[in-house]
């Protein structure tokens, strides 16, 4: 079955209905992706709270997607883990590692939210110490020229402040 | 035995069926909340299993009895290459497949008993039991 992906601002919101078959699980992973490109979109929501059993082979999923939406510069957020799925992940040593998880769909987006603003924030403040980041995040390496710091003016004076996952976005739209 | 369901595993739906049906019969037996969660886990992982490796073959969920205790047994059967280091298959992170190598070591972690026999080019049969508490 087909996972509805909802827009919500910035963000994507993927509500997984029911277990996920292999190829749903495909389905998925290229829709969020080509709609992260087409929205851009900085943060994408998964909601499981369906799903009554995330074993091994769900996790590997997860996980694949949320890394493959990070090469593309979004930030991914898992909502629903139900306590006694949380309990057997810890029991099997699953873990996810660069997904944020969140009780629920307020508090996902809250987290999104805050994420965005720290992420700038800390690009104000600080100009070396998110380099790494932003050269991580996608953008060209042949273009060492340019600072995170201007990479963010440039956002700004596009009139919309980005996170430091967008902010390689922004360097492509000047090129 | 009354209380007992057999269900092929050829595709990724049937793992789906024969966790749900692993939870029925669990239900039935009086497990709670996160034992179920434990139970429908372990069967997913089984069965996947065989899929991956396998492509075929069957998982068989029954009520089992020791002594005075009583609980739910599953049986994972199927007639793939099987497996040639049981104790390599057993640790933890790893995998022939590009799997995680969770998947037997974890299964045996959640549940009370686990048996495994394989027979290289026969198959593999993983026996494994929850007692009610």
């Amino acid at each position: 079955m087909q996972v509805p992906i909802l827009k919500q601002g910035n963000y994507l919101i993927a509500s997984v209905q029911s277990a996920l078959s292999d190829d749903d699980l495909r389905l998925l992973r290229d829709d969020l992706s080509d709609r992260v490109g087409r929205f851009r979109s900085t943060g994408v929501i998964i909601d499981v709270t369906a799903l009554d059993v995330i074993d091994s082979f769900a996790t590997r999923t997860l996980q694949s997607v949320a890394q493959m939406l990070k090469l593309r510069g979004a930030y991914t957020v898992i909502v629903g883990i139900r306590p006694d799925v949380a309990f057997v992940m810890v029991q099997l040593g699953l873990t996810l590692a660069d997904v944020g998880a969140a009780l629920d769909l307020e508090e996902a987006l809250e987290h999104l939210n805050n994420r965005r603003r720290r992420n700038l924030y800390e690009h104000r403040a600080k100009d070396t110490g998110e380099a790494g980041r932003l050269g991580r995040a996608g953008s060209s390496p042949n273009r060492p020229g340019l600072s995170p710091s201007r990479a963010n003016r440039r956002a700004d004076r596009e009139g919309q402040p980005r996170s430091g996952h967008a902010s390689p976005r922004s360097m492509e739209h000047g090129r | 035995m009354a209380d007992e369901s057999r269900i092929n595993i050829r595709n990724p739906a049937e793992i789906v069926t024969a966790r749900q049906q692993g939870r029925i019969l669990a239900v039935q037996l009086g497990f709670d909340g996160s034992e179920l969660t434990v139970i429908a886990t372990a069967i997913s992982e089984i069965a996947r299993n065989i899929l991956e490796h396998a492509k075929d073959g069957e998982v068989v969920i029954s009520r089992c009895n020791h002594r005075k205790r009583y609980g739910i047994c599953v049986v994972a059967r199927d007639f793939g290459p099987g497996i040639a280091d049981i104790d390599q298959a057993m640790q933890y992170g790893y995998s022939t497949h590009k799997g995680l190598g969770i998947g037997l070591p974890g299964t045996k972690l959640l549940m009370d008993e686990f048996h495994i026999m394989s027979v290289v080019g026969q198959g593999t049969t993983v026996t494994m039991k929850k007692w009610r508490h």
